[in-house]
């Protein structure tokens, strides 16, 4: 390895993921182009980005079962090619879809799903107990699948993908479709898998999901990594502090660009990146005769939209 | 990658591959009242209506009654329906509409594992069937024993047969609706014109030759015919090695064909 790559984050210990050039083309179709990332031990890795940003593709070739066209990929120090069945004994995934074997009970997909991994019935059971309880699902243990909630689904699936005891927990979209309650409760069980050293790495379109969760993330687009770095340094880069909201008029486009100000129009209201929002408040109400103007602290969603763009993906 | 041999490439396979036998196995035992009438009853109805009933019209075919040149053709049709089916249908909901190959693949299985797991479960369903028809046959007082018992085994084989074909074309259907194509078109005629209800012999020569060369059920009759009556069919030596050709063919067709649907 060469000595500069290794210095990384601090913990002097070495990835759980490295991808060096990683491309994935689909025929014509480049779904992931020369992408560059790393994943440090114990941290949440977040991918952020449109659909079809190429957010799934890579977490299909972190997790060996999509093949990579072009470039390295490293999962604990292994080449993904020819390790396979290696590297998917140690990874735990919650996918996007609803995947339960609906021909079975909560325990039984538990356990149907422990064989999978050689574990023998002795110590998949005691281990279904104890996580049914980390999920809160002990009491629906021998309830068919179809009469479970969305959110006791996800919960299902996110013990089902910790039954091998995983080094590396990749989600996928884990709270769509959930409602705010279903949604906390996913995020603090993975505050506490965080806490007990687990590698986590997750997709989602939700900001404020990656902003509470992640140490660190990328935003992709178009198969491309846009920006790297930890959310709060990458809202202070990209969005400044706080944006300021106001109408969109030519006198405001004047006064903006004479404090020198960046700022968007967007849906026929403007909306300005600053640092300091209360100058540029009373420097718009004050020299620019307007009604309407609001100030709020910048969010991820800011950096996102800037970086993608407002078009609607399909 | 235009190379066709790369359609017979060798599965690379574990023991896991029972664990995808076990998960199918599971769902049959949960339901196991209705999986076992079928199998159960089936015989009973043809024997009564056409081997007791149409076969009273008949008094002997090929030097046997009508019933007992028909229960072989029973048994070898249970075991084409059980393993063509399995893998068909049951096989296309698993994959794309309960999503259960996904689920498996993000574990140490590959997917090689995930079609041969489920190849080996259709035999199985074919050899469950069988091992239930053979029974009921013996009370009609159809079978040569001891011959019939290795009926049990052949099953198997058998079973693996139409359990691959059936897999081939769930690697090729865009949709399950277009499964039926091959049911109506193959499945069908086969169970009519496989030397089931009547001999081949009949059928004008070309449509015999067609029989004989393509339809892997005249061969798994032909089979279990010599076994049931305790008397050699002349064509067993070339159904043998047929079958034994036509497994093989299929196997490996039917993991890769799925392998290239499935890994993206």
């Amino acid at each position: 390895m060469l000595p500069g790559v290794q210095e990384g984050r601090g913990t002097g210990m070495a990835p759980v993921i490295e991808a060096r050039g990683l491309t994935k083309r689909f025929g014509e179709f480049t779904a992931v182009d020369h992408v560059t990332f790393r994943v440090e031990p114990g941290e949440v890795f977040g991918f952020l980005g449109p659909n079809g940003a190429g957010k799934t593709t890579t977490m299909r070739m972190i997790q060996c079962v999509s093949p990579k066209t072009e470039g390295s990929l490293q999962v604990f120090g292994m080449e993904v090619d020819g390790h396979e069945s290696e590297i998917k004994r140690r990874i735990g995934f919650v996918p996007q879809e609803n995947n339960l074997d609906p021909d079975f009970t909560v325990y039984m997909n538990l356990l149907v799903y422990s064989r999978y991994f050689d574990i023998p019935r002795e110590e998949a059971d005691p281990m279904i107990r104890e996580l049914l309880s980390f999920v809160e699902l002990s009491e629906k243990r021998d309830t068919p699948i179809e009469k479970l909630s969305g959110g006791m689904k996800r919960r299902l699936i996110l013990a089902r993908a910790l039954i091998n005891q995983p080094q590396l927990l990749i989600l996928d979209e884990p709270t769509v479709g959930l409602d705010p309650q279903a949604r906390h409760l996913i995020w603090e069980r993975l505050r506490e898998l965080r806490s007990r050293g687990n590698t986590i790495v997750l997709t989602t379109h939700y900001l404020e999901e990656a902003e509470r969760l992640c140490d660190r993330l990328v935003i992709m687009d178009r198969g491309g990594i846009l920006v790297e770095g930890q959310p709060r340094d990458l809202v202070l880069k990209h969005a400044g502090t706080h944006v300021v909201e106001t109408d969109d008029t030519p006198e405001v486009r004047q006064c903006l660009e004479r404090l020198g100000t960046r700022y968007e129009s967007i849906g026929g209201m403007i909306q300005a990146y600053t640092d300091a929002p209360r100058d540029v408040t009373r420097t718009l109400v004050g020299e620019c005769q307007l009604g309407h103007v609001a100030a709020r602290p910048a969010t991820l969603e800011d950096v996102f939209l800037r970086l993608t763009g407002r078009k609607l993906r399909e | 990658m235009n190379n066709p041999l790369r359609f017979l490439a060798l599965p690379r396979l574990t023991p896991r591959v029972f664990h995808v036998w076990q998960r199918n196995r599971d769902v049959f035992v949960k339901t196991y009242r209705v999986n076992f009438l079928p199998p159960f009853l089936e015989p009973i109805l043809y024997l009564l209506s056409l081997g007791f009933g149409v076969g009273s019209f008949i008094p002997e075919i090929a030097g046997v009654s009508y019933a007992q040149y028909i229960a072989p053709a029973l048994v070898s049709i249970s075991i084409m329906n059980a393993g063509f089916f399995e893998c068909t249908y049951a096989s296309y909901v698993r994959m794309y509409y309960q999503k259960t190959f996904d689920a498996i693949i993000a574990t140490p299985l590959t997917i090689d594992e995930v079609i041969v797991g489920e190849i080996l479960w259709g035999a199985t369903r074919a050899f469950i069937n069988t091992l239930i028809m053979l029974p009921v046959l013996f009370l009609f007082g159809v079978l040569d024993l001891p011959w019939s018992l290795l009926v049990i085994p052949f099953a198997i084989w058998a079973g693996l047969l139409f359990a691959a074909i059936g897999m081939c074309f769930t690697a090729l259907t865009p949709g399950i609706d277009t499964l039926n194509l091959p049911t109506f078109l193959f499945i069908t005629p086969m169970f009519l014109f496989s030397g089931t209800f009547f001999p081949l012999t009949l059928l004008p020569k070309f449509v015999q030759y067609l029989a004989v060369a393509l339809l892997p059920l005249t061969h798994v009759v032909t089979v279990i015919r010599s076994l049931t009556l305790g008397i050699p069919s002349p064509l067993l030596p070339v159904s043998l090695v047929w079958l034994s050709a036509a497994t093989v063919l299929a196997f490996l067709l039917a993991v890769n064909l799925m392998k290239r649907r499935l890994v993206v």
